[in-house]
């Protein structure tokens, strides 16, 4: 972080009006480090919460979406329920992490967008999560083939994986909510 | 009593039992469930996530089904929970951007443990336990979803929740005082970064152990699976601790048996359980 040039020139207004429409008040944080204090999985960010909130009011998308810290943060909400000013912290990783999506920014811990993705994999599919489905999609999407095979073999042997999947009778209109349906309207 | 049922995916496969055990508890109680029509996914972390429309749009779906049935909703899962309750937030404050008509149903979006320890079920599940738990010491874990954010979920006591508390001490089993109730356990992590999650669900384990606690228990699927599966017991003679669904000990403590059907479920031994009921025959007369 020590390296980092902040300027008005690298102001993104779209993410800074993306994140006013969402209601997030990146504008509001005071730098207090609560989010920052409570956080779980903050030793293993690569920058603290509450700099990212503020590199956000900066308007500094580029460097949030190269950032680990989208794809780490586990969405637990602690930081927001304690921000004395109610900022919805997980509300702008969301946003971080639909537009590293959206603009094909690759990520340094691919395996967890690969893990999102078989996950929506398995419900666009089916209109449910069927987990067998999933981990395999999983495996093959971040070729990480070897990692929990034995647990993998425990839950199957304690009968806790289903090993078919129920596909919903209202399939169509899952596709529709993925396919964009009501999204027209560019949001 | 009537109530629509959202078991969620979770309940069809890795925590079937929590279904089964949720499913007995209201028949005891004289609660009918009504399962939501072709219910789908509520999309859990990874909608909401990456496509803010997905992460909507799923539950929408569930709660416009739901609408149809018109009864209060009672969800087990922590994170379907939390999904509905955001969903019908954001459909009541504007329907139209959801291309709803109109939105304003009045039941409500109701979480198990919640429901469970209100006065009048707590009494009657106290009355009907034929095998007290006897004193067992069991660390009451939380997780996220049920409680955060507030806003979202209206838990009225998101730092220092005591529903759970309230419903195993009528069993009588005895709540510890511990520090990690409602510390994340990264679930959603658990497959992509197994070394966080091992690190924060060893954290939970020895907080626990530390207060004394033989056991956990949680109403959550995703913490139950992932504070089993992650848990790792590094030092001799350490013992791993089980995760329990509330509802599960209180169908034990109902029927006085915990049959081997529902102890091969575990991936830790949930020995600790079958001893204590075993041991203890007789129930003892305490007021709440
Ligand atoms: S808790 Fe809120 S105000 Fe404090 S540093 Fe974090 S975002 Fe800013
Ligand atoms: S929501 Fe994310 S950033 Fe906030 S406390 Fe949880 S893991 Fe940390």
């Amino acid at each position: 972080m020590d390296k980092t040039v902040i300027s008005p020139k690298t102001r993104n207004r779209k993410f800074l009006h993306k994140l006013e429409m969402r209601n997030v008040d990146v504008h509001a944080c005071y730098q207090c480090g609560r989010c920052s204090a409570g956080c779980p999985i903050g030793d293993y960010f690569d920058m603290s919460v509450m700099q990212a909130v503020r590199l956000a009011a900066y308007g500094q998308e580029e460097k949030l979406l190269q950032s680990d810290i989208i794809w780490l943060c586990a969405a637990c909400e602690t930081c927001a329920t304690r921000c004395p000013n109610n900022i919805d912290i997980p509300g702008l990783m969301d946003v971080l992490r639909e537009l590293a999506v959206r603009k094909g920014v690759p990520a340094d811990q691919q395996r967890v967008p690969a893990f999102h993705k078989s996950f929506l994999g398995s419900i666009r599919r089916w209109g449910r999560a069927w987990e067998v489905g999933l981990i395999a999609g999983y495996k093959l999407r971040s070729k990480d083939y070897l990692g929990d095979m034995g647990l993998g073999m425990q839950m199957l042997l304690k009968g806790k994986l289903k090993l078919s999947p129920h596909a919903i009778k209202g399939k169509t209109e899952i596709k529709d909510i993925f396919s964009g349906k009501g999204k027209e309207y560019d949001r | 009593m009537k109530l629509s049922y959202y078991p969620g995916c979770s309940l069809e496969g890795t925590a079937l039992d929590y279904d089964h055990s949720v499913r007995e508890v209201c028949l005891t109680l004289d609660i009918e469930l009504i399962d939501i029509p072709d219910w789908n996914c509520c999309g859990a972390s990874s909608a909401h996530m990456t496509d803010h429309e997905v992460g909507m749009r799923l539950p929408i779906r569930n709660l416009l089904l739901a609408r149809e049935l018109g009864h209060n909703i009672l969800v087990p899962c922590a994170a379907c929970f939390q999904r509905l309750k955001a969903a019908d937030r954001a459909l009541r404050a504007d329907p139209l951007r959801w291309d709803v008509q109109e939105y304003a149903p009045d039941y409500e979006i109701i979480h198990i443990t919640r429901f469970l320890a209100g006065e009048d079920i707590l009494q009657t599940i106290h009355s009907a336990i034929t095998r007290s738990l006897d004193d067992l010491p069991l660390a009451c874990y939380y997780g996220c979803l049920s409680l955060r954010n507030p806003h979202i979920t209206g838990a009225p006591n998101w730092e220092m929740p005591d529903t759970l508390e309230r419903i195993v001490t009528a069993l009588g089993a005895r709540p510890v005082d511990w520090s990690h109730r409602t510390e994340c356990c990264s679930g959603s992590l658990t497959m992509a970064r197994p070394d966080i999650t091992e690190k924060l669900v060893g954290d939970i384990a020895v907080a626990a152990r530390r207060a004394g606690a033989q056991a956990l228990v949680t109403d959550c699927p995703m913490c139950q699976a992932n504070v089993e599966s992650r848990q790792v017991c590094k030092i001799e003679g350490e013992v791993c601790l089980p995760v329990f669904f509330a509802t599960e000990l209180i169908v034990a403590a109902i029927s006085g048996h915990y049959p081997e059907s529902q102890q091969k479920t575990h991936l830790i031994s949930p020995e600790i359980l079958r001893g204590t009921l075993a041991e203890n025959a007789t129930v003892k007369e305490e007021s709440l």
